[in-house]
């Protein structure tokens, strides 16, 4: 029996005249994430996608698996093909479903005719169907309120097709569509997930991490780039530059106030992430930053890293508590990577008792021993680049 | 030893040549310890995790679901014996009556404990019933153990549906696979299984001795055996034998995909039933059901060990059942219900990706001469 994949577009069906330019990035992306499990042909007709594999060993479990990352999905599921007769969609139902029906007690059937020259109408299909099931597997019984299982009959252009439930797409707007912004990653929870919420509005990925040896150790760094792999099962490939910071921070060490050196930090951190961003392309920044979560996220801070940089810094976990995030970080499943205990730059030098109300003249006066400039242009130019897939 | 006919895959492989090509490598280049915040630490922890990851491709299932122990032995005992300190209430542990002695002795250790134990019994064919196991499941099941692969005769036990039935009629039981004689030669997709934990050895598949895997599902929770330092997640302390592990690695990346290499062995193992088909002396205790690496036959009348003498003179290596159960009457073939007369007369000639049809014909005349020039025993 011909089996196919439908994936119902997300939010992006609402896009009026820019829907066409979605749908193809959305079918890039796609395309791009089950390329390796075989030749598929994918159609798009009425805000649907159909994958149809040409290969008769496609995995379509692994396909699904797949499929549920990407962005711009709404809902998918697998499918059979059948002629838009009532009679071979009768007869394909009862085969299709019969291991899913063996395993449950109620169903119903709900069907929708996309192509009105059907001779049934919608609530006629459901009716044959629905007898037809109950003749062939006498163990069942209708339920239309709380069905364990709902058969779904649809009949379109092409075809019809006969799928028992849905899934749950990943949601949000295709990878692509929304430009590209800079991650600044420290290899704690919130940065991979504020990585992730923003990719799932579309944007492509950058990542910035700053490295200070031999105050971090590589594994530190291994375990960014291994969260960034989890990121980049949704966002696609990102473009990873390590800082070498260091210098920086000793040198912030030397000259500075105790109580400023993680505000200077994050400000100088800033300042170089601006700069690698615009030279990558990048529109703006983003940060794992949670309101009041420790003392360099309160908004006076805040309000002193931002005052550095022209381009804007998403925030997308700003008003979210650790719980919230926390749950995002195990169901990107980067959460037991992002409690490996490694030391991170944010770690070293942390002051005894830090500013909470800075306010931006102390911190010009506190970095003014600082040759800020000729430290943040060797710092870039030490930059190593990688690939993350 | 130059021409040798290797007919005894189910006892041990030969390592492979990425394998002795890893575990040199681990030895002489990359021998930190994984737990060393060093480079060099650092380095072995990328060579275990890189292991772990072809493990678990192989298996289809997530990476940390993968522990690396020291053997199959291992893998059996840690997975049965963690049943005693969970706190949930069953006492029932149904097997079957075939299993390798390292999954029968520890569930005999916990009978002695008050365990109840229900052990299923084959037919003919050497697989076991999945009516019997559905009318011996209940809420007090506590382990469900059935391997999937017998090392002896080779059938095929049916354990994706016995893990369905556990996990449906039983849903507290754990489930648990020996799957030593079957890892790198069945295809096994665990995602799509409701298994919890499974067994695997290296040296069947051309890796070294002395690594086993364990793997355990997401979400299950089981007590380790050794207590130290908690390498593999607390599972297995002890330093993680590294040289082993990408020993374990080798072997693995040499097979890619098992898929073709069972159509491989497949042809082979025709061949073999074929030609083994001509001779009238003989009988055949595995069917052609069974997994295509391991065929069990009885020449009826002359003792195993004299067989297996006469045959190594030629170069010729095989088994007279299990290689763990020396001259003991072996229980499989009893269950299957072979004679004594059979059982003392049993050979396993058990195939690996190395051996040819040349290999099948030696043994063939080899045999053929064995009975015509060896005294009937009996």
């Amino acid at each position: 029996m011909k089996e196919i994949i439908l994936i119902k577009n997300g939010e992006l069906a609402l896009k009026g005249m820019n829907r066409c330019n979605f749908e193809e990035i959305l079918i890039k992306n796609i395309k791009q994430k089950i390329s390796q499990l075989g030749n598929v042909s994918i159609r798009k007709a009425q805000s649907t996608i159909y994958i149809e594999p040409l290969d008769s060993d496609f995995d379509f479990e692994e396909a699904l698996d797949r499929i549920s990352c990407v962005f711009g999905i709404a809902a998918f599921s697998r499918a059979a093909v059948c002629e838009k007769d009532i009679d071979d969609i009768s007869k394909k139902a009862v085969e299709y479903l019969k291991e899913q029906l063996s395993n449950v007690k109620t169903f119903k059937v709900e069907s929708k005719r996309a192509d009105k020259r059907f001779p049934l109408t919608s609530p006629e299909i459901s009716k044959e169907i629905g007898g037809c099931l109950l003749a062939t597997y006498p163990h069942l019984k209708v339920d239309v309120h709380n069905p364990d299982i709902v058969v779904n009959i649809e009949v379109r252009d092409y075809a019809a097709y006969i799928r028992a439930g849905q899934l749950h797409g990943a949601g949000g707007l295709p990878v692509g569509t929304a430009g590209k912004a800079a991650i600044l990653i420290s290899g704690g929870i919130d940065s991979p997930v504020a990585a992730y919420t923003m990719a799932k509005r579309g944007l492509l990925l950058d990542a910035i991490h700053f490295a200070s040896p031999p105050y971090t150790s590589p594994r530190a760094e291994m375990k960014v780039r291994k969260l960034l792999s989890k990121v980049a099962r949704y966002s696609g490939r990102i473009r990873l530059a390590i800082v070498p910071f260091t210098e920086i921070q000793d040198e912030i060490g030397k000259n500075c106030p105790e109580d400023y050196f993680t505000l200077i930090m994050r400000r100088m951190m800033m300042r170089i992430s601006e700069k690698i961003a615009n030279d990558t392309g990048n529109l703006a920044l983003i940060t794992g930053e949670s309101l009041g979560q420790v003392a360099s996220q309160t908004l006076p801070a805040l309000v002193t890293t931002d005052y550095v940089v022209n381009m804007p810094v998403l925030r997308p976990l700003i008003g979210m508590d650790k719980e919230e995030i926390i749950k995002i970080s195990r169901q990107i499943d980067a959460f037991e990577t992002s409690i490996l205990p490694y030391e991170d730059c944010c770690t070293v030098f942390t002051p005894k008792h830090p500013k909470t109300r800075p306010t931006l003249q102390s911190c010009v006066e506190a970095e003014a021993n600082l040759d800020i400039d000729a430290l943040i242009e060797k710092a870039i130019k030490e930059t190593a680049f990688s690939f993350i897939d | 030893m130059n021409n040798i006919v290797y007919l005894d895959n189910s006892a041990t492989t030969k390592p492979c040549v990425k394998a002795v090509e890893y575990i040199n490598n681990a030895l002489c280049e990359n021998w930190g310890n994984p737990s060393s915040l060093h480079l060099m630490g650092m380095n072995a922890e990328i060579a275990v995790s890189e292991a772990r990851g072809s493990v678990a491709t192989f298996l289809h299932c997530r990476e940390d679901e993968i522990f690396f122990t020291s053997c199959g032995t291992e893998s059996n005992n840690t997975a049965i014996m963690s049943i005693k300190y969970k706190k949930h209430n069953g006492k029932r542990i149904i097997t079957t009556a075939i299993e390798h002695p390292s999954v029968l002795e520890p569930i005999k250790a916990l009978e002695k404990e008050g365990y109840e134990v229900i052990y299923l019994h084959p037919d003919k064919s050497g697989v076991i019933s999945l009516e019997e196991l559905k009318s011996n499941l209940n809420s007090d099941t506590c382990l469900v153990s059935i391997m999937l692969v017998n090392n002896e005769i080779g059938s095929i036990q049916p354990i994706i549906e016995a893990a369905e039935l556990t996990k449906r009629i039983a849903p507290n039981a754990l489930f648990h696979t020996d799957a030593v004689q079957a890892f790198g030669k069945l295809p096994i997709n665990l995602q799509k299984t409701k298994i919890d934990l499974l067994s695997a050895s290296g040296h069947k598949i051309h890796g070294p001795k002395g690594i086993g895997i364990l793997y355990k599902r997401k979400g299950v929770n089981i007590s380790p055996l050794l207590l130290g330092g908690g390498q593999e997640k607390n599972l297995r302390s002890g330093t993680e034998c590294v040289p082993l592990i990408c020993g374990l690695k080798g072997a693995i990346d040499e097979i890619g995909s098992a898929e073709k290499l069972y159509q491989k062995q497949k042809e082979l193992f025709d061949y073999a039933h074929c030609k083994l088909c001509e001779l009238d002396f003989i009988k055949f205790n595995s069917n052609s059901e069974c997994i295509p690496y391991i065929i069990n036959i009885s020449v009826p009348g002359y003792r195993s060990e004299v067989l297996q003498h006469f045959l190594e003179r030629k170069n010729i290596f095989v088994s007279s059942g299990s290689a763990c159960a020396k001259g003991e009457l072996s229980y499989v073939l009893r269950e299957i219900e072979a004679s004594a007369i059979e059982i003392d007369g049993a050979l396993r000639l058990s195939f690996s990706r190395y051996n040819t049809n040349d290999d099948v014909d030696s043994f063939c005349s080899a045999l053929c001469e064995a009975v015509s020039v060896l005294k009937k025993s009996i």
